[in-house]
This record gives structure tokens, C-alpha cells and sequence, in this order.
């Protein structure tokens, strides 16, 4: 079984909620990236997501954007990432999911990228500058490697997109909180539970909840109706202000353990 | 020649995230239905005829045409005559036109030369939008007078600081804008780009330099062209004149601009140089490294200074219909120069390009052949550029 879907089972087994993680892949270098990941598995994460950096990243707030630059200053390619995940599956089973544009693995080519993707141990991809509609041979290579296809929904979707999605998707249904690019935001949205209810109840899959979400209040609450979050700018936020310090690591895992108590203990 | 999915054969499509998809879909039937709306029509056309100046002259360009000799005639399509200076009102009188029949609230836009800003910025004015343009930070040093005019107009204009400062980035951050604000706001996009609708609904706004063209020429000379010669930054002028022309006969020269030379990675040749890929919405050719990063692109003209190119070139260029070619920052000058001189034209950089290839290659391509070139806009906006190369030429 693909490895998110066998953790969201396993969670929902336990009446337990998901806590995902992002961080761009490369950033600032990939060994940091493969220990900050090992960190992450020891310290509770479910799921993490590791970002493809690109040099237009239209979807993304001035940190993710920044961290993404770092990244690509230190020549990360997709290749190199690849080959990073293998090495982090020799000594870890956490579900792995890669968040790209879509023009870095257009370039790569599709049907090998998903090959490749999957012999590596990732476990699901995130495009999210490519909708349902134009991912017809992502989906088709994914779907012969086992790939989940993680869709987003946003809260300008329409139940007739909402239904698209669903059918389309994999793995679990990303919402994007707000109209608008990441970053940390300090309340929820007004809309949020109305849209989560609709959701949900024309889905029996997985919805994790991202874009702007690191508050303790926010998250509870969010939680209440989702069975994810999803949080990125806030671990960003982290090496960003560490870059080439050693206390790196320590601060990096009290944040997960912060994280980790909001999401796991109540 | 658009199928459903807004492709023109292979090219094109709508690449971006959820959020923007039900806004896209909006602003598709919303254009859907403006075009078949009389009422729409008939006050666009007042508005490109009143307020921006329209029809636009097709000037026979006697003293030019005399340098290249063979009997070659080139007749220069003069958008530098339009309203501000360029063909760009045409596409933002269309679109803003359209903002306000949609009910939106807010434009932004981008701008790397400044001119579709400045466009944009007046249909805001005149049809009381407030409006912000983004733009690159290093396109708003080198074209200072139109933030200038920008500012005038009642615009705001943001500097973008990330990537290259050009206008690759200031498309990035208004698709930021529009991303939080999409509600509320309508994002007119300069050129035949992005995501569909928008590259056939410029092409489009612009297909009235084209209309104009063909009956201005048959009335001159009896007959159609036998080139039509355009510069292509994301495509708009050209496609504009180009696409009346499409079951004709008519043969197309879109020409790109080669910055300090094709071999020297520092140009937009994206046509001529690049591969496919997916920037800013839609499949088309970009400069890209093998791993899908994009390039930065190089141009003296602020306008032809990007990496990516409108989906329906891409489709012309396999398709064979179109040509793409490419000339230097040097030889554009020196087309503006002389252009200035024997014909007391002043070009913008962009139209320079083009007139440059016809000055390079008339006497080896033509006889007695019509020609026309898109004079896409006036050269205001270039003086300070045309100084700083001039000066820095003799310091070397
Ligand atoms: C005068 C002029 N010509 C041409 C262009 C290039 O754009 P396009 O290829 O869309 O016509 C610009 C862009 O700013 C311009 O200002």
C-alpha cells in the first residue's frame, strides 16, 4: 500500500489527526535537508513534504520564496533530490511527498520523472500550478507507480471542482485555507469551516488544511473539522533565521515538538 | 484554431493554481459574452476611435525603403501614433472595458517597458479604476519616464525586487496579487500570455492592427503584403497583425531580440533558442536551464526583455506559418538611428528590432516586394538608453 494512504489509516485508526510538515528540499544544502527530515520522522511528523525549488514560484510568500532561492543557490536540482529521498529511505519509512511546479518536472519528463519518483520512495506528488484538468499523464504515470496525486482545493472551489478533485486525487485533499500565496497569516479565515463541511461531505478522503497555518488557537481549531494541517513557512521561518548555526537542529525540533504537542495531545 | 481547452495545437492551456481556476473560468465566459454583445462592441470601438486615435496611419516609408533598394516598399503600421504612445492600449481599453462589466473593483497589472502599464493605467483613469502596476525594479530605472507617466495617471506602482527585477518577476507578484485578491480585482495581463483566456482574448484586442492593416494596404497599393515584419516580446503587436492575416498568403517574420548576441546567453531569443515548457500559465517556448529553471533574458528594449512567448507563436513556429529571427541590441540601435534621421520617426527599442531585420536583409530577401512592419511604439520612453549606449560605446 502507498505509504500516506497506510498512515492516514493508521491515524484515523487511533482517532488521531495528521501533522504535515514542509521544507524546501535544498535548503540551505541537501545533507541539512536529509537530517532535518530524519529529525522530523523522530520527532512525530506523519507526513512530509519536501518542496522542488524554482526560480518563478507564483504560488509562494516572500519566505518559501526566499528559502527556494537559497536552494537553488546551492544548485539543487530535481535529480539531486531524488537522489536525497533515496538516502533518507535507507533509514526512514515516513511518507514523503514532493511539492514542485510543474516545469521542473516537464523538463525532467513525466512518465520517467514518476519512475524515477517512485524507485526513489516518494510516496506522493503536489503540482500546484497544475489543475486536474491538465495533469491527465501525470495521473496516468502516477497512478502505474503507485504515486498518490495530491490536488488542491481552495476556498474559491466550486462544489463542481470540488467533485472534480475528488475524483482525480489521491492520497489526501490539500485546502488551502486562503485566497492567497503562503506564509504565516495570525487568524483563520472566515469561511474556513463552511468550506471544510462541503468538503467533507462530498469526500470520504483525507483533507489536510495549509497555506498560513503555525498558531497553537488555529490549529485546534482548524483541526476540529480537518484531518491535517499542513505547516511550512513557520519550519522555514526557522532555518532561515539559523542558517549556518549549529543550534539549527535543536530549534528546529522544538518546534516540532511544539507542533507535535498541539496536533497529538490534547 | 483555440479548441475548448484554450490550446492552439499543443500550446497554451491553463497552468495555475485552484484558487485562480474559478476566477478563470469567469473572466472566459465573461469575454464569451462580450463578444457577441453589440452594445460591448460598439463601445470599445467608439473608445479606440475618440479617445485612443484609432484607425491608425499606414505610413509608405519612402526614404527608408529607398536605403534597401530592389523596389522594395515598406509601409511602417504606426501604433506609435495610438493613444500612449503603443499598440498596448488597445488590449487595455478591451480588458478594462471588461473589468467594468464583470463588476470588478481593482486592476493591477504588470509592465516591463512601461508601456502597457501606462496603458493600463489610462483605461483605469478614464473608466475610474483605482489601479497598482508592478514592475520590475530594473525596468524602473531604465524607463523612468513612463513610472513617471505611471504616477501621473493616478497608478501605484510597486518595484518588484525578486528574481531578475524584470518583467518575468512583475508578472510573478500580480499573479501573487491576484492569487489574494482575486475576488475583487481583474489582472490585465500586456501581451498574448498567461493562462487561458488571456492569450487569445489579447490577440483579439489587438487583431484590430491587423483589420486595419488589410484594408489600409489594399486601398494603397491594391493588394495584400508580401511580409508582414513585427518584434515579438510576449507577442501581442505582431499576433495582432498577424492574425487577420492567417489564411492569406502573407508570409510572417516575428523577430526576437539577441541582446548582446544568440551565443552569448545573455538575449530572448525564446523562439529561436528555447524549449517547451510551462511558464506563467501556459506551454510555450521558455529559456530555460535542462533542469527547468528559468533563465533570465536579456534585451536593451525593456519590452522584448522576457523568457517566455505567447502559446500561438509556439503553435506558428511548428506549424511553420510564422518565422522567427533575431537581431542584436547594436543593430537595433542603429535601425533607431537611422530611423530617426532619414525618416524623422523616432522608435521605440522594440519596433527597432524589426526594422533592423528588414534593413539587414531587404537586399538579399526582396524585390519588389510590399513590406510591412509594425511600428508597435515611439521611442520617448528610449532616449536616456540610447545615451547611456551611446556614451558607454565611447568609453570603450
Ligand atoms: C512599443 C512596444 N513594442 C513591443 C512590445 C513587446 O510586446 P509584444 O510582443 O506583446 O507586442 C512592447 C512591450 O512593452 C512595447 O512597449
Amino acid at each position: 500500500m502507498n505509504r500516506i494512504k497506510e498512515k492516514f489509516n493508521l491515524l484515523k485508526a487511533n482517532n488521531k489527526k495528521a501533522f504535515i510538515t514542509f521544507i524546501t528540499a535544498g535548503d540551505p544544502s541537501l545533507s541539512v535537508t536529509e537530517r532535518l527530515v530524519l529529525e522530523m520522522d523522530r520527532h512525530g511528523a506523519d507526513v512530509v513534504e519536501l518542496g522542488v525549488p524554482f526560480s518563478d514560484p507564483t504560488a509562494d510568500g516572500p519566505r518559501i520564496q526566499a528559502s527556494s532561492m537559497r536552494s537553488l543557490k546551492a544548485h539543487t536540482t530535481l535529480p539531486k533530490i531524488l537522489n536525497l529521498v533515496k538516502k533518507i529511505r535507507k533509514k526512514s519509512n515516513i511518507p514523503l511527498v514532493l511539492m514542485t511546479y510543474y516545469n521542473p518536472v516537464y523538463a525532467y519528463g513525466i512518465k520517467k520523472f514518476a519512475g524515477d519518483a517512485a524507485r526513489a520512495g516518494v510516496d506522493g506528488l503536489i503540482v500546484p500550478d497544475l489543475p486536474p484538468e491538465e495533469a491527465e499523464e501525470l495521473i496516468k504515470e502516477s497512478r502505474r507507480f503507485n504515486l498518490a496525486n495530491i490536488f488542491l482545493l481552495a476556498p474559491t472551489s466550486t462544489k463542481e471542482r470540488i467533485k472534480k478533485v475528488m475524483q482525480k486525487g489521491s492520497g489526501f485533499i490539500y485546502y488551502v485555507s486562503l485566497t492567497g500565496v503562503t506564509g504565516e497569516r495570525k487568524t483563520i479565515p472566515p469561511d474556513l469551516y463552511k468550506k471544510l463541511k462541503e468538503i467533507k461531505s462530498l469526500t470520504r478522503k483525507p483533507v489536510a488544511v495549509g497555506f498560513g497555518v503555525s498558531r497553537a488557537a488555529q490549529i485546534k481549531s482548524i483541526l476540529k473539522k480537518a484531518d491535517g494541517v499542513i505547516v511550512g513557512s513557520a519550519l522555514v521561518g526557522i532555518i532561515e533565521k539559523n542558517l549556518n548555526r549549529k543550534a539549527l537542529y535543536k530549534e528546529f525540533n522544538k518546534k516540532i515538538d511544539l507542533f507535535f504537542k498541539i496536533i497529538h495531545k490534547k | 484554431m483555440t479548441d475548448k481547452k484554450g490550446y492552439f495545437g499543443g500550446f497554451g492551456g491553463c497552468f495555475v493554481p485552484e484558487v485562480l481556476i474559478p476566477a478563470l473560468k469567469e473572466l472566459s465566459k465573461a469575454y464569451g459574452d462580450a463578444r457577441k454583445d453589440k452594445k460591448f462592441i460598439k463601445e470599445l470601438d467608439l473608445l479606440l476611435h475618440h479617445y485612443a486615435g484609432r484607425p491608425t496611419p499606414l505610413y509608405f516609408a519612402k526614404r527608408f525603403s529607398q536605403t534597401l533598394g530592389s523596389n522594395t516598399r515598406v509601409y511602417l503600421k504606426r501604433e506609435d501614433l495610438a493613444h500612449t504612445g503603443a499598440h498596448k492600449i488597445n488590449n487595455t481599453l478591451g480588458q478594462v472595458l471588461l473589468a467594468k462589466r464583470m463588476g470588478k473593483k481593482r486592476i493591477i497589472a504588470e509592465t516591463g517597458a512601461g508601456q502597457h502599464g501606462v496603458a493600463t493605467a489610462t483605461a483605469a483613469a478614464m473608466l475610474g479604476f483605482p489601479c497598482e502596476v508592478y514592475m520590475g525594479e530594473e525596468d524602473i530605472e531604465r524607463q523612468a519616464l513612463n513610472v513617471f507617466l505611471m504616477k501621473l495617471l493616478g497608478a501605484k506602482v510597486i518595484s518588484v525586487v525578486s528574481g531578475s527585477r524584470t518583467l518575468k518577476d512583475a508578472i510573478n507578484e500580480a499573479m501573487r496579487d491576484w492569487v489574494t485578491n482575486v475576488r475583487t480585482t481583474y489582472y490585465v495581463i500586456g501581451s498574448v500570455v498567461g493562462p487561458e483566456p488571456y492569450p487569445r482574448m489579447v490577440r483579439d484586442f489587438q487583431s484590430v492592427i491587423g483589420k486595419e492593416t488589410k484594408r489600409q494596404i489594399v486601398q494603397a497599393e491594391g493588394r495584400l503584403p508580401d511580409y508582414l515584419v513585427a518584434c515579438i516580446g510576449g507577442g501581442s503587436n505582431s499576433i495582432g497583425l498577424f492574425h487577420p492575416f492567417y489564411k492569406t498568403k502573407v508570409k510572417f517574420i516575428g523577430v526576437e531580440a539577441a541582446g548582446l548576441g544568440v551565443n552569448s546567453h545573455k538575449h530572448a531569443v525564446t523562439l529561436g533558442k528555447g524549449r517547451v515548457g510551462v511558464l506563467h500559465g501556459s506551454k510555450s517556448y521558455v529559456l530555460e536551464d535542462k533542469f527547468g529553471q528559468i533563465n533570465i533574458a536579456h534585451s536593451i528594449s525593456a519590452g522584448l526583455d522576457y523568457p517566455g512567448v505567447g502559446p500561438e507563436h509556439s503553435f506558428y513556429k511548428n506549424t511553420k506559418r510564422a518565422k522567427y529571427v533575431s537581431i542584436t541590441d547594436k543593430e537595433a540601435v542603429n535601425a533607431f538611428k537611422m530611423l530617426s534621421e532619414i525618416e524623422g520617426i523616432i522608435p521605440a527599442l522594440e519596433p527597432s528590432h524589426a526594422l533592423a531585420w528588414v534593413k539587414k536583409f531587404a537586399h538579399k530577401l526582396f524585390k519588389n516586394k510590399i513590406i510591412i512592419v509594425c511600428l508597435s511604439g515611439r521611442g520617448d520612453k528610449d532616449v536616456d538608453i540610447i545615451a547611456g549606449y551611446e556614451s558607454n560605446k565611447r568609453k570603450i
